[in-house]
């Protein structure tokens, strides 16, 4: 029988979804979504690689540095002594001297040619507001000790990091509770202008997971070629970010000198692929779910 | 194949009057349909009779009463069993409902495609079916194309192309004139002769006359003569 070509896929689509759930509106603010998901869980996985990187950092918050006699001469125990005594610390550990042996060896090789001196790592109590005063306390407490402080500002912009990385979550969640709002109010308009069609069906004897099914199908597309441009948008976006941020998140030592044709990849190798390739099928399966929920739970109506 | 016993219905009251305030549309209706058999529905307008042919189709639950259709008790079928029933009964609804973008070939396919019949094979049965209804001609047009008596075979062909168990036609001589009536009466008689149980709900008198058969009469939502 020679069918007309145009008319079949019409007679699949009694609904008439793909007019009442067009595809002006609904991607093109999924796309708005998705790219800003992107942003989001590439701002996750940078503040996550910082946190990773700064940990072993901020482990000492603050080391006390003795001369290499001290162990011997009965100074380190009075330090740790009069360390401990300061409400700041909330711990003070003489590092031990293979493990200081081993944190040297790349500057010093296998056995040094002289006595490594004693390192005292301390555990504060809370971050100081004022790490220079609390460097000359300790100074004023341990006679002939040099202060390091810098864990302390480590420890701050990890504590930074983590909140980004937070926020970034938060950020994520809210895109996508948004997304579900958008997709539930789309089908939710779709239904009132199709309430006859969808009535018509009910009465013929459609089960609620079919004409759930098709509003979902067309959903699911719809948001899916959405979340698919947002995120081809946020590629580039992401690979600039990528490149301003590499000096903080460390490149392999030999990446200076990698030939320019393999520098002009870096900032692409490090985008969060698999969470990228991800996110439009991720989106398709929010917008499916949405929409089989807001039209089955519309169908309990009918009888 | 239909038994009513003490059947009410009773619309929900518009917003803003009190329950119960309101008319029953249908009210302590107590009949049988024997399976096979012709029934005229009868009663002047806003008798009740399209509120009754909603409870046997399954569109409706009453209010109170039992009513048992194809051998399911409604009161007891669990709401995910109702569409396999629905798609065992055959409905020309009075204003016919055929989708309007859809042509009358997938207006007529869509009972078939709703329970999953295989494209393959579907588009030769609604061939005959529109055969039958002599619409061959108007397959590919839209409904908004087709004359009353037109759409109201295309209507007939959409009910009867799942050979239903049980065929109820809600005034479907309505508005055409004499010689149309009869064409669709012939159909509707065509398929009791097939087996099929039918009720056509009517307020015309002389088709009444000129197809006699047994009668549910209803007035003011209550049955006054059954047979
Ligand atoms: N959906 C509804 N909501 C509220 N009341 C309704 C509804 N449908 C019908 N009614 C009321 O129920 C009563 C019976 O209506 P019904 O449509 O069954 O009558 P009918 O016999 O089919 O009339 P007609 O011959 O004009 O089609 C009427 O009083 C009508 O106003
Ligand atoms: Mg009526």
């Amino acid at each position: 029988m020679a069918e007309p070509r145009l008319r079949r896929p019409r007679g699949r689509d009694p609904l008439g979804l793909r007019r009442a759930l067009s595809g002006r509106l609904l991607p093109g603010l999924v796309a708005a979504m998705a790219l800003l998901a992107a942003l989001a869980i590439a701002g996750a996985r940078g503040a996550a690689g910082l946190t990773a990187r700064w940990e072993g950092g901020a482990a000492a918050a603050m080391t006390v540095q003795l001369p290499p006699a001290a162990a011997a001469d009965g100074r380190l125990s009075r330090a740790l002594e009069a360390l401990t005594e300061l409400p700041e610390v909330a711990a003070a550990r003489a590092m031990d001297q293979a493990r200081l042996a081993a944190l040297l060896r790349p500057w010093l090789g296998e056995s040094p040619a002289f006595p490594l001196p004693v390192v005292i790592e301390l555990r504060l109590a809370a971050l100081p507001e004022d790490p220079a005063w609390l460097t000359s306390r300790i100074a004023a407490a341990v006679p002939g000790a040099s202060v390091e402080a810098h864990g302390v500002w480590v420890a701050r912009l990890l504590a930074l990091a983590r909140s980004l990385e937070a926020v970034a979550l938060a950020a994520l969640l809210l895109v996508a509770g948004i997304a579900v709002a958008v997709v539930a109010v789309a089908v939710r308009a779709g239904i009132a202008a199709r309430r006859d069609a969808i009535a018509l069906l009910h009465d013929l004897g459609a089960t609620d997971a079919d004409i759930a099914g098709r509003f979902a199908a067309r959903a699911a597309w719809l948001v899916g070629v959405g979340g698919l441009l947002g995120t081809l948008l946020a590629v580039p976006v992401l690979a600039g970010f990528a490149n301003l941020a590499a000096p903080l998140l460390g490149s392999s030592p030999g990446a200076g000198l990698a030939p320019p044709w393999q520098q002009a990849w870096q900032p692409w190798a490090r985008l969060p692929w698999p969470e990228l390739a991800a996110l439009p099928l991720l989106a398709a399966a929010l917008g499916w779910a949405t929409a089989q929920a807001t039209v089955r739970r519309w169908l309990r109506r009918l009888p | 194949m239909v038994r009513f016993a003490g059947v009410g219905l009773r619309y929900a009251e518009p917003p803003g009057r009190p329950p119960g305030a309101g008319q029953a549309a249908l009210q302590d209706l107590t009949f049988t349909l024997p399976s096979g058999s012709f029934h005229w529905l009868l009663g002047e307008s806003g008798a009740g009779k399209s509120s009754l042919l909603r409870l046997m189709q399954l569109a409706q639950r009453p209010t109170s009463g039992v009513v048992e259709v194809l051998g399911a008790d409604l009161s007891r079928t669990r709401r995910r069993a109702l569409p396999a029933l629905r798609r065992r009964i055959g409905v020309v609804w009075q204003d016919f409902r055929l989708l309007p973008h859809l042509s009358v070939r997938d207006n007529v396919a869509l009972p078939l495609r709703i329970a999953g019949r295989p494209e393959a094979g579907l588009l030769a049965d609604v061939a005959e079916m529109l055969r039958w209804a002599g619409l061959d001609a108007r397959a590919d047009s839209l409904p908004a194309a087709l004359s009353g008596g037109e759409q109201q075979r295309a209507a007939l062909a959409r009910a009867v192309v799942m050979r239903p168990a049980l065929l109820l036609a809600d005034e479907p001589t309505g508005n055409l004139d004499a010689a149309q009536a009869r064409r669709i009466l012939a159909l509707l008689q065509e398929m009791h002769r097939l087996g099929t149980t039918v009720v056509v709900a009517t307020h015309a008198d002389a088709l009444v006359r000129a197809f006699p058969a047994p009668a549910l009469r209803l007035q003011g939502g209550r049955l006054m003569s059954h047979g």
